[in-house]
């Protein structure tokens, strides 16, 4: 699928969304003159409006749940979509919102036309609102086992091609030795040095010659692997075998060991590798994070320069509610990090000395760098 | 009697010895300072936001603006983690070509640095000599890349253009000219006593200081830890070249001083063996795909910048356009330590102290 015609049909689609909201706010405003009109009129009448007003709004709600359920269901069917779905979600938030806002003036007009029905409007939006939650679980639920089917058969698939990739790459950086060795023995390089460049590089040849003929389908083990196994042993040993989520070896990132902890054990995980003496990661290269949509995610690079060995760190975190301990205890390097993270993500820190919206100042609306944030400029 | 009371005091966010837009909110008794609230973000331009809606090859003159005094290495850092995570391997005279750019850019920084340090301090002229040499430096970027400070030079897979004929030996006629100059700028500063009164044994941390607070290259280098990417984990061709990793054991301004000095004379060896392996004719890019997708998944690397460590963070989800993108920003995280370093300091120390640093605001705000 090209990246032009994805383009115009999601331009195609935005703007036919936008008429439709467009419509839907006229008539919403009508309906709403209307409301205003009879709420002036005697207190029967204004029974049968709110009747009627809650009749429409209940009926919206249903409109948006199916919606939602479409939409979510469209997305798990094929992932390019995925742009389309973004622009949908967004779509629909925009829509919640202003469904959201329109049921809030309904309701303190209703509130100024009588008070004695308080109660039952209180009702209604409370049953209102769980309906709303359950429909939305249901629809979260539906996609993450959507999502978790469709990553499964994937996940091979790109297993392979970095695979591949590896092997590729191996027996360039095979080649690119041998000829700096062959090099550097042309110049009458110092003799040892060249003695052990060309035993590395006929290593590592032989290691991309075996790659090349058995390809794809087996790799030999990264060099890292190793390390990381060491690295789950001693971390299984000392904090128990429920701490890690996941490991494994990021083939694409130079072969870094990789560790998922869980949440909560990501603080305990990442000060044991800090100082364990075996391990002795000392070193916070880098900490960010990433909104997957999914979940939010912090990456941690850390280095050990006893080891000289590199380590990453992830932690997934729910989007709705992202707030994780801070590393600052452990260094206090993870100051500034951590409050970019917040600022452009809205990830929380906990025990964080002084966590604020480090770039962008306390008066911004939003994280940018969240996927479904919509700039808010109070002059448009 | 005399009576002091604590002041609040603005430095910045518009002040000339920040060499950009950053505030630092003094709280001083006297002339001592108290607490220091560094407040950044002034430049903030929201590349990060920007690049996810950008081709790789678009991302890369957004990086040139970073760093703006070391663009080079910017340029490096995106092409390298976009080439690692696809797997591609780049032809030997791009590489000879990216290292060259990047070391004269390395020299061109530190030079910079070195005129501006010492014009906050008060010598003037100073500044007139970097400025002469940075100059040269800067012509013969312009004739490789076609712009003297956003250069936009390097791609996913290689370079833009191969040098324009005689370049490499202007290179190598300007090494022994540059290392005659960096004696002369010994001469005319390092020696001096005055100098040498107002950053001798200020700013100091130790070795544990500058690891708990993330610091790197110059910054780390000075406390005695003998780190450098180039050298201690080589990307691109670093293994091939016989450099040194200059440190020193004491810390405080002028060790940071001395150690970007030696790194200028270190860049100037690297570039010496540049040009003399310098592979006579040769593609300067890989063939790469016309449109560059990096494969799904993630990926961190770090290289080392004029400041320190530079790292490009990537997750892509297949397309052409990066998922997220982060750079590990070294300037970001060298300036935190500042607040602690600026505590009870005299006021007078402080221009020194924040000069020592070496920050790029461009860098610092991302």
């Amino acid at each position: 699928m090209s990246g032009e015609k994805d383009l115009e049909q999601l331009k195609k689609e935005a703007a036919e969304k936008a008429k439709a909201a467009a419509l839907a706010k006229k008539k919403a405003r009508e309906q709403q003159e209307t409301e205003v009109s009879e709420a002036v009129a005697p207190a029967e009448d204004e029974d049968l409006a709110k009747k009627k007003a809650a009749a429409a709004a209940k009926a919206k709600a249903a409109a948006l749940a199916k919606k939602k359920a479409e939409e979510q269901q469209a997305g798990s069917e094929s992932e390019d979509r995925e742009d389309e779905d973004l622009a949908k979600k967004k779509a629909a938030a925009a829509a919640k919102a202003k469904a959201a806002a329109l049921a809030k003036k309904k309701a303190e007009e209703q509130q100024a036309g009588s008070e004695s029905e308080d109660r039952e409007d209180e009702d209604l939006a409370k049953k209102k609102a769980a309906a709303a939650a359950k429909a939305k679980a249901a629809a979260a639920a539906k996609a993450k086992a959507a999502r978790a089917k469709q990553e499964s058969p994937e996940a091979v698939g790109d297993d392979a091609k970095a695979k591949a990739i590896a092997a590729a790459k191996a027996k360039a950086a095979a080649a690119a030795k041998a000829k700096a060795a062959a090099k550097a023995k042309q110049e009458g390089g110092e003799a040892s040095d060249d003695a052990k460049a060309k035993a590395i590089a006929a290593a590592k040849a032989k290691a991309g010659s075996k790659g090349a003929e058995a390809p794809v389908a087996e790799v030999k083990p990264s060099v890292n692997q190793p390390y990381l196994d060491k690295y789950v042993k001693v971390i299984e040993e000392h904090l128990g075998n429920d701490v890690l989520e996941d490991s494994y070896i990021n083939r694409l990132s130079k072969d870094v060991p990789t560790l998922v902890a869980k949440r909560e054990t990501y603080y305990k995980v990442v000060q044991f590798l800090k100082y364990n003496e075996q391990l002795g990661f000392d070193y916070l290269s880098e900490l960010h994070g990433v909104d997957y949509e999914t979940h939010m995610e912090v990456y941690v690079h850390l280095y050990s320069y006893k080891n000289s060995q590199s380590v990453a760190v992830k932690v997934k975190l729910d989007r709705d509610e992202p707030t994780i301990e801070s590393l600052c205890p452990l260094w206090a390097g993870a100051n500034w990090p951590e409050c970019e993270a917040y600022d452009l993500l809205g990830i929380k820190f906990l025990n964080h000395p002084n966590l604020h919206r480090i770039m962008l100042g306390e008066d911004w609306v939003g994280h940018p760098l969240r996927k479904d944030y919509e700039p808010y400029d109070v002059e448009v | 009697m005399l009576r002091t009371e604590e002041m609040l005091l603005n430095v910045g966010p518009q002040h000339p010895s920040t060499h950009g837009v950053f505030r630092l909110i003094l709280k001083i008794d006297g002339e001592t300072i108290k607490e220091a609230k560094p407040v950044i973000g002034y430049l903030h331009r929201g590349t990060e936001k920007l690049a996810e809606d950008l081709q790789y090859t678009q991302i890369i003159p957004y990086t040139d603006r970073m760093d703006y005094v070391s663009a080079m290495t910017n340029n490096y850092v995106i092409c390298h983690a976009v080439e690692t995570m696809m797997g591609i391997e780049v032809p030997e005279r791009a590489e000879y070509l990216r290292v060259m750019a990047m070391e004269l850019g390395r020299v061109s920084s530190h030079l910079l640095w070195w005129g501006t340090f010492v014009l906050d301090l008060g010598a003037t002229s100073p500044l007139l000599y970097a400025f002469r040499e940075r100059e040269m430096i800067l012509n013969l970027l312009n004739e490789l890349s076609g712009a003297r400070l956003t250069f936009n030079y390097m791609r996913v897979g290689g370079v833009k253009w191969d040098a324009p004929e005689g370049w490499v030996d202007k290179v190598r006629d300007f090494i022994p000219h540059m290392r005659e100059q960096v004696k002369g700028y010994h001469d005319l500063v390092t020696g001096n006593e005055i100098f040498l009164n107002r950053v001798k044994g200020i700013g100091k941390y130790s070795k544990e200081d500058a690891l708990n607070y993330s610091l790197s290259g110059p910054n780390l280098r000075c406390t005695g830890m003998k780190w450098d990417l180039r050298k201690n984990e080589p990307y691109s061709i670093y293994d091939r070249f016989d450099f040194d990793v200059p440190t020193r054991e004491e810390g405080d301004v002028l060790s940071r001083y001395h150690v970007r000095f030696a790194e200028i004379e270190e860049s100037l060896k690297i570039l010496e063996q540049c040009v003399e392996q310098f592979p006579e004719e040769g593609p300067v890019i890989a063939k790469v795909p016309k449109i560059i997708k990096a494969p799904k998944g993630e990926a961190f690397v770090r290289i080392e910048s004029p400041r320190g460590e530079i790292g490009c963070y990537i997750a892509s989800d297949g397309k052409k356009e990066p998922y997220r993108l982060k750079f590990r920003r070294p300037s970001f995280y060298n300036l935190q330590i500042l607040p602690k370093l600026l505590e009870g300091e005299s006021i007078s120390n402080l221009i020194a102290i924040l000069g020592a640093v070496d920050i790029i605001l461009g860098e610092v705000d991302g």
